[in-house]
């Protein structure tokens, strides 16, 4: 079925190819009757053999030849002498059919069901598999056989890592080798195995990897390999807490509904309708075991003991890089009196990451609460976008205790970790010309701004690496989008990098009493990133950008408003995290794709019957299924949503139709595309 | 540029391919049908999806087809490759899935082919393709869609079945057939598809992965399936659908590869090869049209990732109680 010429048969081809089927034809016939006559005489397994010859892949044929195995083992007893022939027989049979495709799925499986048999020639496995190492290094069949032949021979990691070493060295380019050392190297190091310690080894690895990289720097083999040493060298095993909200330090002003009543910092102003506020923890990988027993809190805010603390992720997972529990504090008298709240982790075992690391380094974190009077009028006002926006000054030492974070992962070994960051920054900076090169170089110099703590030198990096990434979108200009994606990522770390460099993008909506809007829009973003540093972000502006999907906001749970009109959002299901985000009162999604396209690519990424979460009846599905599975994702998205807001016009998906279906979905929709529904 | 377009690249002759999807059903004595005897259940399925996905299914005889899956039915619940040959769930699958096709999964006794399919589930979640023992995460993928069709995923341990997908999942974000097997395209689609179906893609790194199957794009355009490899237009498959699952498809050059499905095709007698002037065969014609159906290419209906079906189809068993 692969790599055969096209040519037109002659007909001296077709008639001998004619000839052959009607062989093979009669073969099949006559196998197939001795096979559901159960008749297993030495002249019918014969037959099977001669089958198995010509096409290995009649799977059958190798069923039937376990059958007729185990009906002579049934009739001649347990005696060595006499099991071993036949045995040996069935290993000459396969290493035969491997000989016609010795990527046989049949074949190979029929081996180690002999083999678990108990025949005892496994020094003669290691020698056919070094046979069809010579004739295939990547036949990965080979190489599963391989690992099954080390578990039932009991080899060690470290021998089978010198193979791995063997094989490098003949020819680098040999994937199946790069790959099979880091499943060895990685157990080793888990398994702290003597002489192997990450300070040693990584950089040893990093040494032999490069001859791969740098011989021909367009040869994918040792590309991986280094990322995932990259992996291990940036990544510190053990979760830990990169940011929170309230975060340490800051003043939180908390108000019942409608409030905004002008405080001299609306910064920090939160605004709730159920006289709760959320507190999030925002760790660097995925955690689960986030509870009131594994985090204290230490408040003055009554009626907070026994916090029930969530995961932000969809229902079938109970591990996330964000967990959020609700704070109470409508019980409290309002007035001038200032709450302190204390948020302690470590201290009790529980936390674990899901690669099974535990949360260890004790850490806490204390922020105050002041409650205010809700204000009399709660009118509710159509927010705009456009107006009203005046750019905030940065002054207030309250934006400071904002982006001071990252370094609650400050000591942790970093020395060797670094010291090998710079030393292949060097190394890298000499294939500066090539794909490999630039695209590493630019991942490097991203691990070294994440790892530096002098606030001095902070920073200094993201130039070089923003045109690294511009670069590649013209070298290699396939993977394009990639690049823009990395480039938009890196970006936005620069501008969350500083309180300088973030107050640019921080404007004021006088509607809203001066609320503060984060304005990101005509930034040609295509990516959102950085989210753990804009926990405290209420208001949103990611209008006119290159964006596909909201994947990152879910962690933003204090947002209520949401630009993202002139994207290129194709479907409510790319809006999937938004359902997290239980604050969202203003949307736009006007000026996108949604309709535009028949493949959607969050289909997966969204929870309904189609990933088989979120099965769930109401009226809307049981009145109008026709509607429901024609906007399935538009309906599942949004009666999540508690919208006051919504703006959909400029997709070629609204319409009236659409329009009125929303309604359905959204009952207490106060306006849609901008007028109040029924007027 | 977001979609192929049929006017700055080459044409799909898509009148070309249903004549020879149709002839080569017909040829069943020909030699190649006859060593693919064993696993015609699968061309059948290969055939007539691409069939639907060029609105031409009503160019085959329903019933004919329907007699002849029930004939490949075995007392144990499971479905052969062909007539007379032994149960196996490739072949489950796929009958299935043509069953799904023509809407009449009602002719099923869905207890029993359910109860084939769960009872292939090992103690650590894994599946064996039948009796005999062999494991592989295909078999995770295909034990899942299968029951996922029938509305019957209920009968297995789905938590033990991601477990055990999740311990095949690589140090390069990839996955294989078994766990510490080297990640390969085919073992992706199988794994990132069957974490789609059970709503658990979040133990997928998309950004890694992602990457790795964008590096899949060769200066031909088309795909390969694993490093140093040679692109094959079957790959437009895995790792196309195994990127948009993800919603990462966007870093490959989707025009590029249009291009080269269509070079793919034998323009005089129908069929598409594996590359560019080699051989056509039934297995190729599938992945190229349904590759260029995740392209967005005009005049083939819209195929379901994760299901490897239309999306009709699959909206309509999944919406619809």
């Amino acid at each position: 079925m692969h790599g055969r010429p096209r040519k037109a048969s002659k007909p001296e081809e077709e008639a001998a190819s004619a000839a052959k089927a009607v062989k093979l034809r009669s073969l099949q016939s006559q196998f197939m009757t001795y096979h559901h006559d159960k008749i297993y005489t030495k002249e019918a397994i014969e037959l099977s053999t001669k089958l198995l010859e010509i096409n290995p892949e009649a799977y059958t044929a190798w069923n039937y030849r376990k059958l007729a195995v185990e009906d002579s083992l049934s009739r001649i007893g347990p005696d060595p002498s006499l099991v071993k022939p036949i045995l040996d027989e069935e290993l000459r049979v396969v290493e035969n059919a491997l000989k016609q495709n010795f990527k046989s799925y049949g074949a190979w499986h029929h081996r180690k069901w002999v083999l678990s048999k108990g025949h005892s020639s496994t020094g003669n496995e290691l020698k056919l598999l070094d046979k069809f190492q010579k004739l295939d290094s990547r036949n990965f069949h080979a190489w599963n056989y391989r690992r099954f032949v080390v578990e039932l021979t009991n080899r060690s990691e470290q021998d089978e890592l010198q193979y791995t070493d063997d094989m490098i060295n003949n020819n680098f380019s040999n994937y199946s080798a790069w790959h099979n050392r880091s499943v060895l190297l990685s157990s080793l190091l888990a398994n702290r195995a003597d002489g192997f310690v990450p300070e040693k080894k990584i950089p040893d690895e990093y040494e032999i990897v490069h001859q791969a990289i740098f011989t021909d720097p367009d040869d994918q083999s040792g590309w991986f390999y280094h990322l995932w040493l990259l992996d291990q060298t940036v990544n510190v095993e053990s979760p830990l807490l990169t940011s929170s909200w309230p975060s340490h330090g800051s003043s939180v002003i908390l108000s019942g509904a409608g409030c905004f009543n002008g405080s001299p910092s609306n910064f920090t102003t939160f605004c709730s309708e159920t006289g709760s506020f959320p507190l999030i923890l925002y760790f660097d990988q995925a955690v689960g075991g986030v509870s009131s027993l594994t985090v204290t809190l230490d408040s003055e805010l009554k009626g907070n003991e026994n916090l029930v603390w969530e995961p932000i992720s969809n229902k079938s997972s109970q591990v996330s890089c964000v967990w959020v529990a609700r704070l109470n504090f409508s019980s409290q008298p309002c007035g001038s009196k200032d709450y302190k709240v204390k948020v302690r982790l470590g201290n009790s075992p529980g936390i674990v990451s899901s690669r099974g690391f535990n949360f260890s380094a004790p850490y806490e974190f204390v922020f105050t609460a002041h409650v205010h009077d809700p204000a009399k009028d709660s009118q509710e006002r159509i927010v705009s976008w456009t107006d009203g926006f005046e750019l905030w000054d940065a002054q207030s030492k309250d934006l400071n205790s904002l982006v001071t974070l990252g370094q609650l992962n400050a000591g942790i070994d970093l020395k060797w970790r670094q010291a090998a960051i710079d030393s292949e920054i060097e190394c890298f900076r000499l294939l500066a010309d090539s794909k490999i090169g630039k695209l590493t170089l630019a991942r490097l110099l991203m691990a070294s701004e994440a790892m530096m703590s002098d606030a001095a030198v902070k920073g200094v990096h993201y130039e070089e690496i923003l045109q690294l990434y511009n670069d590649l979108m013209a070298l290699d200009s396939s993977h394009h989008h990639y690049y823009k994606d990395e480039h938009s990522v890196a970006f936005l770390h620069k501008v969350t990098s500083s309180s300088e460099s973030l107050s640019r993008y921080l404007f004021r909506y006088r509607d809203m009493n001066n609320l503060v809007c984060l304005r990101l829009n005509k930034l040609s973003l295509s990516r959102i990133a950085s989210v753990n540093k804009l926990l405290f972000v209420q208001m949103l502006d990611l209008s006119h950008n290159e964006l596909h999907s909201t994947e990152g906001l879910e962690a933003m749970q204090l947002l209520s408003c949401l630009n993202l009109s002139h994207n290129r959002i194709r479907s409510f299901s790319a809006l999937d995290s938004l359902r997290h985000v239980k604050q969202l009162k203003v949307l736009d999604v006007s000026h996108n794709h949604i309709g535009k396209h028949s493949v959607d690519t969050t289909r997966y990424l969204c929870s309904s019957p189609l990933s088989n979460s979120d099965l769930s009846q109401d009226d809307v599905r049981r009145q109008n299924p026709g509607l429901v599975t024609k906007y399935w994702d538009a309906y599942f998205v949004l009666r999540d949503l508690n919208l006051k807001q919504l703006d959909i016009a400029g997709n070629e998906i609204a319409g009236d139709e659409f329009n009125s279906f929303v309604l359905q979905v959204v009952p207490k929709l106060v306006w849609l595309n901008g007028q109040k529904p029924g007027n | 540029m977001s979609s192929a377009s049929s006017s700055q690249m080459g044409q799909l002759v898509a009148d070309k391919h249903v004549r020879y999807i149709l002839m080569a059903e017909k040829k069943k004595e020909s030699l190649e049908s006859v060593v693919m005897d064993h696993l015609r259940m699968n061309g059948a399925y290969w055939g007539l999806t691409t069939l639907d996905l060029l609105d031409k299914l009503g160019t085959v005889s329903e019933d004919e087809v329907v007699s002849w899956i029930m004939t490949c039915q075995h007392e144990s619940g499971g479905f052969a490759g062909n007539t007379g040959h032994d149960p196996h769930i490739l072949y489950t699958l796929s009958a299935v899935q043509i069953l799904a096709l023509f809407d009449k999964i009602n002719i099923l006794d869905v207890g029993k082919v359910s109860s084939y399919v769960a009872g292939l589930q090992n103690e650590d979640g894994s599946f064996s393709g039948d009796m005999w023992g062999e494991i592989d995460t295909r078999f995770s993928y295909i034990a899942i869609c299968c029951l996922s069709i029938l509305k019957c995923l209920d009968k297995i341990n789905v938590e033990k079945a991601v477990e055990y997908i999740v311990s095949c999942k690589n140090l390069d974000g990839g996955f294989g057939c078994t766990p510490g097997a080297e990640s390969h395209a085919g073992q992706i689609f199988c794994c990132v598809g069957a974490l789609a179906i059970t709503g658990s893609l979040h133990h997928v790194d998309k950004d890694l992965l992602g990457w790795w199957l964008c590096e899949r794009q060769t200066k031909t355009g088309g795909l390969n399936g694993r490093p140093e490899k040679l692109p094959d237009v079957c790959y437009s498959w895995w790792v196309l659908s195994s990127l948009i699952m993800i919603d990462r498809v966007h870093w490959i050059d989707k025009a590029k590869l249009a291009k080269f499905i269509l070079d793919c095709q034998d323009l005089d007698n129908g069929g598409i090869s594996d590359r560019p002037e080699d051989a056509v065969d039934i297995f190729h014609t599938y992945f190229g049209v349904a590759g260029l159906s995740l392209l967005e290419y005009p005049g083939v209906k819209a195929i379901d990732p994760a299901y490897a079906l239309p999306v009709d189809v699959i909206n309509r068993i999944a919406f619809t109680k």
